[in-house]
């Protein structure tokens, strides 16, 4: 049933937090296809960022199986999971997304220290990493001026932005976002949806973005309830 | 290593907060390496005070006790040995040579040793050297002196200067005899021992001073002008010590024991390395909790350290969600904390060792003139070098807790950033 089309794949997953407590997740099957733009949706508690470590590897599930651009993340060892996440996948979250201590770029450059491939790919194209971080950044529409300040420096919705650059460079095949917009007022909310989906279109990544909020639903390709296709009792 | 890179960053970007706690480990590096260092110097400073002797010989009393008498100039003897025990020593078959010490008296808090010519050719200190005059010759008559190199430098002595020595060894002397001058004809090169706060004269000069004194009195019924005196028979009844030096050293127990039961007299003959060892030995205990002291304090700041790392972690949690997210694992976690404890305690030594060298430096002239002590500036031991390196890898073993407990959070987080 897997294909070499889908980004992810999983088959007859259950997932428990502890041994006595009910499965927060018992998913039959969820088929994301490549470059695919998928909306997920569920209330606070329903365990979507419980899914979002399950597909990241930081989480292996009691039964099933968890399948990521063709590579079936239970037959990893700890060490494969960590570096598959670093060169595949990029994560935004809610809030609090930055290194203090680090400047804007350096955020941005940060999984390219752990992935040789996300940085080799920036190089293929002809780039400096540093160009290709104040490309991103200029794309995603922060002011240039803000590139060398210190990342406690900036608003909510600039903050934003530079962890969209970070989970986009280097190209990984897929983004995943943690309800990224839930800090952003209206107005920001829209304008950083539309940046983040133009750069997933251009650069053809797979994108996962979970959040309850239901107005965000009609900007992507598909979206999915998480109940709906949860079969634990929740 | 990008991680360690990552510690760096870290570390600069709260460099206030932990540069308070380099600061106090820092401070605590330098307390226990003073600590040592003072130990090992003095215990080298002193050691060094009296070469070449064989025996030291005075009136029965303790080892130490005769020690710090003739060779510290501390404290007076309780009794002396008659001149004619003294040339019975000295005409021992197994005696090559002998020194003779008078003491008891002092000039303006320094003090007076008469002795005769013996004295500058075989007194030796250190590493086996002899006296150097920087200035002048030994003594030839009653009324010249030989000074040592502090009492001319604080004194503001210089040769052919007139001289008043009094009888008694305080500070200020109650009767001076401004009628027996003595004139500097010697200055000594400096040795970093007593001898530099020392005054020499002849043991006939001795007499002199005393000339007219009967029973710490003066007695008026006795001539007392300089030409007189001069004139009187000045061989010194008694001497407070002798030092000896044997022909050969194979025969030092021999000579100790017919000194110890000497029937004439009772007299003590101390070995001086012996005596030297003893009266160090004395200071242990104080040097010891000294020395436990300092370790304790640089533990205190080990625990600063491990405390503010700890309290770090909570806030920092998030940003090792962020770092698991982007492919950290979370031995980079911990390699991320344990950075951070190595750091501290790399700069905390080397701000340490370098506060260690500022401060001998300046309290170097003031602990030689007002202890004695010659306290050399030198690279550090290895003996110091291991206390380093005990402390750095204390820093780190405890550093491994707070390392530790962030390895378990990230393992247990995950991605999730907790508030
Ligand atoms: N580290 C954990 N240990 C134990 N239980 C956990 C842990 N993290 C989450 N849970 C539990 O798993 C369930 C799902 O949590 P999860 O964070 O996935 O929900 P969510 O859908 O992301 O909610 P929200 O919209 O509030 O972020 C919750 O009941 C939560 O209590
Ligand atoms: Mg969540």
């Amino acid at each position: 049933m897997m294909m070499e089309t889908d980004a992810i794949t999983i088959q007859n997953l259950a997932f428990q937090w502890r041994k006595d407590a009910a499965p927060v997740l018992n998913l039959p099957v969820l088929q994301i296809k490549r470059g695919e733009r998928v909306f997920i949706m569920g209330s606070s508690g329903s365990g979507k960022s419980t899914l979002l470590s399950l597909i990241g590897g930081v989480l292996l599930p009691q039964k099933g199986t968890v399948t990521v651009l063709g590579q079936q993340l239970n037959g990893l060892s700890n060490a494969q999971r960590d570096s598959f996440r670093a060169e595949h996948i990029g994560f935004i979250f809610q809030m609090f997304n930055l290194i203090p201590y680090l400047s804007v770029v350096e955020n941005v450059l940060l999984p390219c220290r752990f992935s040789r491939r996300r940085k080799q790919n920036i190089e293929n194209r002809g780039h400096s990493l540093q160009d290709e971080a104040e490309r991103l950044l200029n794309h995603l529409d922060l002011p240039r001026e803000l590139l060398h300040r210190s990342v406690t420096e900036l608003s909510v919705g600039q903050q934003q932005r530079v962890a969209a650059a970070r989970a986009l460079i280097g190209s990984p095949e897929l983004v995943i976002a943690d309800e990224p917009t839930s800090a952003l007022d209206a107005d920001r909310r829209a304008s950083f949806l539309k940046l983040l989906l133009n750069e997933c279109a251009e650069q053809n990544t797979t994108l996962v973005f979970v959040s309850h909020d239901s107005a965000l639903e009609p900007q992507f390709d598909r979206s999915v309830q998480l109940a709906d296709i949860n079969n634990s009792v929740n | 290593m990008h991680i360690l890179m990552l510690a760096f960053k870290s570390i600069v970007n709260r460099k206030f907060t932990i540069a308070l706690t380099v600061f106090s480990i820092a401070l605590s590096i330098m307390l226990l390496l003073g600590v040592e260092r003072i130990r090992n110097d003095a215990r080298e400073s002193f050691a060094s005070t009296i070469s070449g002797t064989d025996l030291i010989i005075g009136a029965r009393s303790g080892p130490v006790q005769l020690l710090l008498y003739s060779v510290f100039r501390i404290g007076n003897p309780t009794n002396n040995v008659s001149w004619k025990s003294y040339e019975e020593i000295k005409d021992h078959r197994l005696v090559a040579w002998t020194i003779p010490f008078s003491l008891g008296d002092s000039h303006q808090g320094f003090r007076v040793l008469g002795t005769n010519l013996d004295y500058f050719n075989h007194y030796q200190y250190g590493d086996q050297q002899p006296l150097e005059f920087s200035q002048g010759k030994p003594f030839s008559t009653v009324y010249h002196a030989v000074v040592g190199a502090d009492v001319a430098k604080e004194l503001g002595y210089s040769l052919e200067q007139e001289i008043v020595l009094a009888h008694g060894t305080g500070k200020v002397s109650f009767v001076q005899h401004a009628d027996k001058p003595f004139r500097i004809v010697g200055i000594l090169r400096k040795t970093g021992t007593p001898v530099d706060r020392t005054v020499h004269v002849s043991l006939e000069g001795i007499e002199a001073i005393h000339v007219g004194w009967k029973d710490g009195a003066l007695d008026l019924k006795q001539p007392k002008t300089v030409d007189k005196t001069s004139l009187l028979d000045l061989q010194p009844k008694t001497i407070t010590a002798v030092l000896v030096g044997l022909k050969s050293r194979l025969a030092v127990f021999r000579v100790q024991r017919y000194i110890n039961e000497y029937p004439k007299e009772p007299l003590l003959a101390a070995l001086p390395g012996v005596a030297l060892q003893e009266l160090w030995d004395t200071m242990a205990i104080a040097q010891q909790a000294l020395l436990a002291i300092s370790i304790l304090v640089v533990l205190v700041g080990i625990s600063g350290m491990a405390t503010a790392i700890l309290t770090s972690l909570n806030e920092r949690r998030r940003e090792m969600a962020v770092l698991r997210s982007v492919g950290a694992r979370p031995w980079h976690i911990f390699v991320l904390f344990m950075g951070e404890a190595g750091a501290v305690m790399t700069i905390a030594s080397v701000t340490g060792v370098a506060a260690l060298y500022l401060a001998q430096l300046i309290a170097r002239p003031i602990i030689q003139t007002q202890l004695g002590l010659f306290l050399p500036i030198h690279p550090p031991s290895s003996h110091e070098l291991f206390l380093l390196a005990a402390a750095i890898g204390t820093g780190l073993l405890v550093g491994l807790i707070p390392a530790y407990r962030a390895y378990r959070y990230s393992l247990a987080d995950g991605m999730t950033i907790r508030l």
